[in-house]
């Protein structure tokens, strides 16, 4: 076969190898990652969709931190069972501030797509602390000692202004009251900032401790997931 | 003169990490500013030391370099033994949640010690043996020594510091939540400077060679190197929320974020652990069985066939997704295709035997590896099948897909380094032969029966919880509780368990082994260092 002894040039010359290697692994990535940045179903702007607030994007940082993503997956597809069980399938919007994505791989513990408002703070509280006392089959590891870690909003400010940088639209406005918001939200003085800057925060002393724990900013979190796109109003793009 | 610079850079970066240090926004960063200033540091006296005297000998240009070979084959069996080792933990947490101690406050629990255990078996284990091994064949299949001076040293101990770096990170709790690319920002753009040392070295080795062509595991090695760079790079894009801190935000989010980091673990599966370890496959079969590669037209279709094909296969890994549906149909389309070039890697393998079958009898090294080539042709057929959208349906988030990778990473890539590491031992240190055989043989059989409990537990539990989420009754309601599924999959759990401790096992009697083999070998009459390749 002819392109057989073409090889040979190929072969005996290293730098056109690796060039011809490098083409050759380039063509598939460009193909499937570029038209994703132009497709309107990947880009479109869902209603209620907003960036996480101060505290909630603390809990976001602690979920990454503690690896639960290894177990818990947030992408729910659109299958009879799934919609039974978790809530309408995942929106690509849904995620489209998740710096990085955390739809995950595999679910050794339930998908937490649409998590916020299935059980109450006491429940999480009590779940993360001992999870078998709430559910005796869980495998989940105690996570107790979130909340005796007191958190300060510290760098919150830095990490979102961060996060503009890649494109989240946080405000001057919110970054200036990064820390103020960190800590109304998870103790409630009785304004209304963080829910008129993050429509649909909730707002309340998540863990029934005072002071602003680690547990707080996770709660803050899970309560949210899934919660900001109203379904009762949401009409699917045709195209999916 | 190179020393003085070589001191300039080593002094430069202890003063500079001991400033990152006192202005650290957080713990992991100051531990490993205090790790590289130390190292720096200890690196500056030492080099201090050799400057201006002596050089003890002329380095023989006609000599294979292999020391750093010595090294890394020392290094890829530890550190196996610590990858299977936390792998059984864990293993045993999922069965029995109280090993996650509540005293260590997280610090070993299942969610930090996962990417612990993926990143010590794929990057420390595999990877480790990746380096050794590329530095032995292509130092005797181009008859050259291995270019640059000392820079395989580097390279070696540039990415020992880096699984240093990112497994004390997974620990203490920073990971950037991307699988499989879990370090944060400086440990990946450490990498990626040891990584560009490794492709400079292996091109410039390979440059200088005194064979016409270039041998067939040589393509796979290099076509690896390159495209763990691209890969590694486009995937880890992020911007430091501080010069002085660990964290960084990822530039890109949602699906565009998940295509890449699915592009990104496949092909950590197809280059890393498929192309890099055909590379192994494809010097140490013909070595061990003394036959020739069995069709060298083959080998040329299916390298270019594979490399092309396996790029496009991520998106299988985001079926049903917000990720839009052609495009998880194209990665399903690919990775069916893929079957066939990875088959034909199989054959390639299994073939080189024709006329040497007789030895599988007498040669437990090369039963060794041809296990691993029918388990790679095992697992290149069960991926294809499990990226069709009707399988995966069921099998997604499920058990089953550990099975799978371990199938792979156990019994092909697991035995392939095994294989390798009994042949090179007794050459490395220039030893009749190995300690023990039948020591060989019990390793085999454990790694075997281990990973056969592994995989079919894993069907089992994954394909029982995926019927069982699904299922529903004559009324339309679901009929278990996520936690009924949870309980139900706890027997097949503890055989998983058993079967990873039967590969540790395995392991740790290859360690032994190796170990005796070096210790107390007998060494051979002559002594054919300088030999020229063949």
């Amino acid at each position: 076969m002819a392109f057989l002894d073409g090889h040979k040039k190929i072969e005996t010359n290293a730098t056109l190898l690796l060039a011809l290697s490098l083409v050759v692994v380039t063509v598939g990535g460009i193909v499937e990652i570029a038209p994703l940045f132009y497709l309107d179903n990947t880009i479109e702007d869902v209603d209620g969709v907003r960036p996480y607030s101060p505290l909630e994007l603390t809990g976001r940082e602690i979920y990454i931190r503690e690896g639960c993503y290894v177990c818990h997956s947030q992408m729910i597809r659109p299958m009879r069972d799934e919609v039974e069980r978790y809530g309408h399938y995942s929106l690509a919007a849904e995620s489209m501030y998740d710096h990085p994505f955390q739809w995950g791989s595999k679910r050794t513990g339930p998908d937490l797509a649409r998590v916020g408002g299935r059980y109450s703070d006491e429940w999480h509280v009590d779940h993360m602390s001992d999870p078998q006392s709430v559910v005796p089959e869980s495998v989940m590891p105690s996570y107790g000692y979130l909340a005796d870690t007191v958190i300060e909003p510290g760098y919150v400010a830095d990490l979102m202004s961060t996060h503009r940088i890649v494109g989240v639209p946080y405000t001057d406005e919110m970054i200036e009251q990064a820390a103020y918001d960190f800590v109304e939200q998870a103790t409630d003085f009785g304004d209304d900032a963080v829910a008129e800057r993050y429509p649909g925060a909730q707002v309340r002393d998540f863990d029934g401790n005072p002071a602003v724990t680690e547990m707080d900013a996770m709660i803050a979190y899970l309560q949210m997931l899934g919660t900001l796109v109203d379904f009762s109003t949401f009409t699917p793009d045709e195209s999916r | 003169m190179l020393d003085y610079v070589k001191l300039l850079i080593l002094g430069l970066v202890a003063v500079l990490a001991a400033i990152a240090a006192s202005y650290a926004r957080d713990m992991i960063y100051m531990i490993h500013m205090i790790l590289v200033m130390v190292t720096a540091a200890g690196l500056f006296l030492w080099q201090l030391r050799r400057t201006d005297e002596p050089v003890p000998a002329e380095v023989l240009e006609s000599e294979y370099m292999d020391g750093p070979v010595r090294v890394g084959v020392a290094l890829t069996a530890f550190w196996g033994v610590v990858g299977f080792l936390v792998g059984v933990v864990i293993a045993f947490q999922l069965a029995f949640p109280e090993l996650n101690f509540e005293w260590a406050r997280g610090y070993l629990n299942f969610g930090r010690l996962r990417p612990l255990h993926t990143s010590a078996v794929i990057f420390a284990f595999g990877g480790t043996g990746l380096l050794a091994s590329s530095f032995y064949v292509v130092q005797r299949t181009s008859a050259a020594r291995l270019w640059g001076g000392g820079l395989a040293w580097f390279v070696l101990w540039g990415y020992q510091f880096f699984i240093l770096l990112a497994a004390s990170a997974y620990v203490l709790g920073g990971s950037t939540g991307r699988e499989y690319a879990e370090p944060e920002w400086y440990i990946d753009l450490w990498l990626t400077v040891v990584w560009v040392a490794y492709l400079l070295l292996f091109v410039g080795t390979l440059l200088k060679r005194k064979e016409p062509h270039i041998y067939v595991a040589n393509w796979f090695y290099l076509s690896f190197i390159v495209t763990v760079a691209m890969l590694h790079v486009v995937n880890n894009l992020a911007v430091p929320v501080s010069i002085f801190g660990s964290r960084s935000v990822s530039l890109m989010s949602g699906v565009q974020d998940a295509m890449t980091q699915w592009w990104y673990g496949h092909n950590a599966v197809g280059f890393f652990l498929t192309a890099g370890f055909l590379g192994m496959m494809y010097y140490f079969i013909p070595k061990q069985a003394e036959r020739p590669v069995y069709s060298y037209k083959l080998s040329i279709i299916h390298f270019w066939a594979l490399i092309f094909i396996y790029i496009w296969a991520g998106p299988h890994h985001l079926h049903y997704t917000a990720l839009p549906d052609w495009a998880s149909t194209l990665g399903m389309v690919f990775s069916v295709v893929l079957w066939m070039p990875s088959w034909g890697g199989m054959i390639n393998g299994l073939m080189t035997l024709s006329g040497a079958w007789d030895k599988l009898r007498t040669d437990p090294i090369l039963r060794m590896m041809v296990t691993s080539v029918a388990f790679y042709g095992m697992s290149t057929f069960e991926g294809p099948m499990m990226s069709i959208r009707a399988v995966n349906s069921l099998s997604h988030y499920t058990d089953w897909t550990i099975g799978h990778v371990h199938s792979g990473a156990l019994g092909w890539n697991g035995m392939i380094t095994f294989g390798m590491l009994y042949y090179l031992v007794p050459r490395l240190w220039n030893r009749q032969a190995l300690y023990s055989l039948r020591l060989v043989s019990w390793h085999y059989w454990l790694a075997t029966i281990g990973i056969v409990l592994y995989a079919a537990s894993m069907w089992v539990t994954g394909i029982m919880e995926g019927l069982m989420w699904r299922e529903v009754d004559a009324q339309g309601f679901l009929v278990n509780s996520f936690a009924d599924t949870v309980a139900a999959k706890f027997p097949m759990y503890v055989v998983r368990g058993v079967g990873g401790t039967m590969f540790l096992g395995g392991a740790l009697i290859m360690a032994y082994n190796l170990w005796m083999t070096v210790r107390k070998g007998v060494a051979k009459a002559d002594a054919p260092v300088a030999a020229p390749a063949e």
